[in-house]
Order: C-alpha cells, then sequence, then structure tokens
C-alpha cells in the first residue's frame, strides 16, 4: 500500500470546526457561571437556616466521625464480604430458576410449577419478613449443624433476590427472537447447546442493566442482616450512635455505603449507554 | 432419493397447509418450490428439517423414516442444512465463530481444525477478511452468504434453501447466485423455495409449483415455466410477469 496524501480540509469544514469549538469553550463558562451561583446560593441558604448549628453538631461531628470510623469500615467488611457472595449466588439462583422455567415438556411440569411459584412468592414477601424468619426462626428449630445467623441471613437475600433475577433473565431469555433457536436448531445443536451458546449470552447482555440495577440494590439492604445481629457497619454505627447520643456515626455509615456503590453505579450506566448505542446501531 | 416426502399433511388449527404434499429429490439434484405467497414453502423446508412436526404422511432421508418419533430429531438435523430468508446469524458472534460452532460443539471437530475449514470457505467467497466482523457490521448478500457456510460446513446430505436472495438489493443478489450456483456444480442436493423464477430457471433440474397444499405440476423449468399444464399454474406465473419478476 501507498501512503495517501494527507487530506486538506476545505475552508468550509475548517470554518465548521473554529465555530464548533467557539460554541464548546462558551458552553462550559457558561456551566461554570451558573454552578457557581447555584453553588453559592445553596450554601447562604443551608448555613444560613436557623438550627444548622445544632445540626451541624448531631450529624457532622467530626470528632465522633474520626473515632468510630474504624469500627465502622470493619463493620462495613462484613458488608463487602456479604454484598459479593450473595451477589454472585442470586444471580446464579436466578439464571437457573428462569432457564428451568423455559424447559418444556410433561416431565418438567413440577419443575415449571415449583420454579414459579418460587418468583411469584419471593417476589411479594418483604425481604425483613425472609431475614427475621431465617435468622430467628431457623435457630429456633434447634437442628443439627444450624449455620450461623449471618449465613442465614445471607441466605435470605439470595432466596429473595434470585425471584427478582430471575424474572428479569428470564424476560431476556423471551425477548431473543425465536427464529434464533431455528437456527441453532437447525444446525444439530441440541436444546442445551442452543440455549447455552445462543440464547443465553444474547439474553444476558440484553438484560445487563436491570440485572447491575437489581445488584445495587442488594448491595444496600445486604446491611439489612444488622437486624439479625451480626456487627456490620450498620450495626456499628448503632452502637456509636447509642454511646455518643449522636447521630454521625449513621452518616459516616451511609457515605461509606454510597462510596461503595458508586462503582457499581458507575458500572451500571456505562453498560447502559453501550447497550443503548448498540440498539441504535442495529437495524 | 435423497429427500422423499409421501403424502404430508401439516396444518395450523384449522389452515390445512400441506394437504398430501408428494415430492421426491435425487441425490445430486437441485429442485426449486415455486408457489404463492402462504402456500407452504417455508413450512414444507421446516417439516423437512424437523423444526415442525407433520399431521400425517412420512418423510425419508436416504430412505430413513425421519418422522418417526422414536428418531433423534437432533442426529437428523445435522445431516440438513437450513439456511433462512432472514439470514438469522448469531448477532453476538463473529463471523468465524458463527461459523465453527456446529463443527465443534455438534461434530466434536477440533478448534483448529474448524477454523480452518472455515477460512477455507470463506476465501471461496471471498468473505476472508470478514473472519472476525460481527453481522451487523456485513451487507446483506455478505450475511447470506455467511448463513450458507454456516450450513455448508457440517457437510449436510441436503441443502434447504429459504428464499435465500428474496431480502436482498438487486445488485447483491448475483454474489448468492453465483455460490449457489457453484455448489449445484459440485454436486449438492438442494431444495430452494424461491420467488425469482429467473434463478429457478437457471439453478434448478426440477421446478415443482405448490398450490393448495400439493404440489400440482412440477419438470423441467421450461416446461413447468415456459408452457405449463395446469391451469393455475400458468395464472400463477401470469401474475409473475405482471410484476415484473420472470
Ligand atoms: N407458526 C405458524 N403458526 C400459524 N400459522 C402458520 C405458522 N407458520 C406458517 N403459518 C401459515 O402457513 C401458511 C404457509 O406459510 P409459509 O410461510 O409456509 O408460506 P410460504 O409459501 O413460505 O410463503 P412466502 O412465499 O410468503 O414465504 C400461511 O398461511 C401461514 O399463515
Ligand atoms: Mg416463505
Amino acid at each position: 500500500m501507498s501512503p495517501t496524501p494527507p487530506y486538506r480540509l476545505s475552508d468550509v469544514q475548517q470554518d465548521r470546526i473554529s465555530f464548533r469549538r467557539r460554541k464548546a469553550v462558551r458552553s462550559v463558562l457558561l456551566a461554570a457561571l451558573s454552578t457557581a451561583i447555584v453553588g453559592t446560593l445553596l450554601g447562604v441558604l443551608v448555613t444560613g437556616a436557623p438550627g444548622w448549628d445544632r445540626v451541624r453538631q448531631s450529624f457532622f461531628d467530626p470528632r465522633i466521625a474520626r473515632e468510630w470510623l474504624p469500627e465502622i469500615l470493619e463493620g462495613l467488611w462484613l458488608n463487602v464480604r456479604m454484598l459479593v457472595f450473595c451477589a454472585i449466588a442470586a444471580l446464579a439462583l436466578g439464571l437457573l430458576i428462569a432457564v428451568l422455567r423455559t424447559l418444556r415438556g410433561p416431565v418438567f411440569f413440577p419443575v415449571r410449577a415449583l420454579a414459579t411459584l418460587y418468583t411469584y412468592s419471593f417476589r411479594g414477601l418483604p425481604l425483613i419478613i425472609v431475614i427475621y424468619l431465617m435468622a430467628f426462626g431457623v435457630p429456633g428449630l434447634r437442628l443439627q449443624g444450624t449455620p450461623s445467623v449471618t449465613v442465614l441471613g445471607g441466605a435470605a437475600i439470595v432466596i429473595t433476590y434470585g425471584a427478582y433475577l430471575a424474572e428479569v433473565f428470564r424476560a431476556g431469555i423471551e425477548s431473543v427472537h425465536p427464529s434464533q433457536i431455528a437456527a441453532a436448531r437447525s444446525l444439530g445443536l441440541t436444546y442445551r447447546q442452543s440455549m447455552r451458546f445462543v440464547v443465553l449470552p444474547q439474553a444476558v447482555r440484553r438484560v445487563a442493566p436491570p440485572l447491575l440495577n437489581d445488584t445495587v440494590a442488594l448491595q444496600k439492604d445486604v446491611g439489612l442482616i444488622s437486624l439479625a445481629g451480626p456487627i456490620d457497619a450498620i450495626r456499628a454505627a448503632q452502637i456509636g450512635v447509642a454511646q455518643t447520643a449522636n447521630f454521625t456515626p449513621y452518616v459516616v455509615a451511609g457515605v461509606l455505603f454510597v462510596l461503595l456503590a458508586l462503582p457499581l453505579i458507575g458500572i451500571t450506566d456505562w453498560v447502559t449507554l453501550r447497550a443503548a448505542r448498540r440498539q441504535n446501531a442495529g437495524t | 432419493m435423497v429427500l422423499s416426502c409421501t403424502d404430508v399433511r401439516k396444518t395450523f388449527g384449522a389452515n390445512v397447509v400441506l394437504d398430501g404434499l408428494t415430492l421426491d429429490v435425487g441425490e445430486h439434484e437441485v429442485v426449486a418450490l415455486i408457489g404463492a405467497s402462504g402456500s407452504g414453502k417455508s413450512t414444507l423446508l421446516r417439516c423437512v428439517n424437523l423444526l415442525a412436526e407433520i399431521d400425517d404422511g412420512v418423510i425419508r432421508l436416504d430412505g430413513a423414516d425421519i418422522t418417526d418419533p422414536r428418531v433423534d430429531p437432533d442426529s437428523v438435523r445435522q445431516k440438513i442444512g437450513l439456511v433462512f430468508q432472514s439470514y438469522n446469524l448469531f448477532p453476538h458472534m463473529t463471523v468465524l465463530d458463527n461459523i465453527t460452532l456446529a463443527p465443534v460443539r455438534v461434530h466434536k471437530r477440533s478448534a483448529a481444525a474448524a477454523r480452518e475449514q472455515a477460512m477455507e470457505w470463506l476465501n471461496r467467497v471471498g468473505l476472508a477478511d470478514k473472519s472476525g466482523s460481527y453481522p451487523d457490521k456485513l451487507s446483506g448478500g455478505q450475511q447470506q452468504r455467511v448463513a450458507i457456510v454456516r450450513a455448508l460446513v457440517n457437510s449436510p446430505r441436503l441443502l434447504l434453501l429459504d428464499e435465500v436472495t428474496s431480502a436482498l438489493d438487486p445488485e447483491l443478489v448475483g454474489e448468492v447466485l453465483t455460490m449457489i450456483r457453484d455448489l449445484k456444480g459440485e454436486g449438492m442436493t438442494m431444495v430452494l423455495a424461491t420467488h425469482e423464477m429467473g434463478f429457478a430457471r437457471q439453478v434448478a433440474d426440477r421446478v415443482a409449483f405448490l398450490d393448495k397444499g400439493r404440489v400440482l405440476e412440477q419438470g423441467p423449468p421450461e416446461q413447468v415455466l415456459g408452457d405449463p399444464v395446469e391451469a393455475r399454474t400458468r395464472q400463477f406465473l401470469a401474475r409473475i410477469i405482471e410484476a415484473g419478476r420472470l
């Protein structure tokens, strides 16, 4: 291949480019100016409001925040571990249930019926009730080898979220056009192979944004296991609040939860954007 | 006979689409199915590939009844290639992965061998540079050629083609036609449903006209398309000529 000579833009195009550049600079300046005005107004409003001093004392006390941060962080480590375990387990359970619900044939009737019953009941059941039943009810049976309250609470989260995620996966599976299955079967692939190599990869890609959204929700709800007793970030903050008679530890825990969620929220937005762009690119 | 359909009946509710259809296809033979829209051409191809279950009659492949419920449909489909009107490539896979999926997963060939064979085919049809592309980056004609290659790498006994050119712009039809003519030269047994009488005339050894769920008339293309015996066939061709598709 011979190197192509450098292309010279026409005067019209150069004019367009410089116009767009001027417009971009003006937009940035305008945005900065309006942000400064809004920011100043908000600051004046909040700090000037009556009672702001008392609010600052009982919610934003830096000394108490510093004092309780290590304990809350230690609790947060439990949340992180629970989150990773619960998210993976709930995704796996949801996928399994969704696939079971697609099985056809009379042999699978009971399997289908059970899977459907499960998704219907656990989507309606409040998570707190499931946690109470698992964490307090199951140990009450005094069965041998009952796992710890933390594990039982985690199981409650997995069971509840599994039902939601199963419905998301099922919507994805159903959105794959039947002609894709026909094409896979016509090549001699079995039903299982068609699901695994053709339907599921497309289904998961399509529902990735809602799946991630539910995972963000799960991340927050992992804090609910504090109701069952284990010392996670929220429980640690609660202890701090009780001892100092100040709400700053809750604020610290809240900020930490937001920081923990930020990466996942960012990923969700990015995946959603990419999915939308894909959709537009396709016919 | 490679394929032999005897008294095949297929209904959708009260709609009787195939009504005692009988059709034989010999080794190395190319049969074109023509007929009005809704006459059951696609349905017949889907029944032969066992994607749809027939309601009566027998379909035989190399003499063996494939419509017997004791036959494993997957093993039958491995011997029959089907190319769809709308390509139906897998959008999440590259061209190469689309083609090698069945050889690797169904026919248990090594990934390297499957890839080599796929590249040979892509070279032949002039698409070697597209092996890493995703289907949505290909033109219709390119997608259709990939879809045909995807069916061919399984070395089918019989290739079924459902209106492989009808979704294509006229200037893209040529590439696909050339490919099918080459396959005919190599002795591939094919059944193709088509609205393009010119296409049928060029590649088919025999043309079968479907009407009211049966093969009303069949014979060499010159006879069926040029001098049909049946009044219904003449009517159909007259309409086609009016539409400028002959
Ligand atoms: N899955 C289905 N459910 C119900 N009816 C169907 C189904 N598939 C096909 N049909 C009906 O069967 C008849 C034949 O359809 P088919 O697609 O085989 O026709 P065709 O000859 O291929 O038509 P075309 O030339 O337009 O492709 C039509 O009346 C159609 O409505
Ligand atoms: Mg059709």
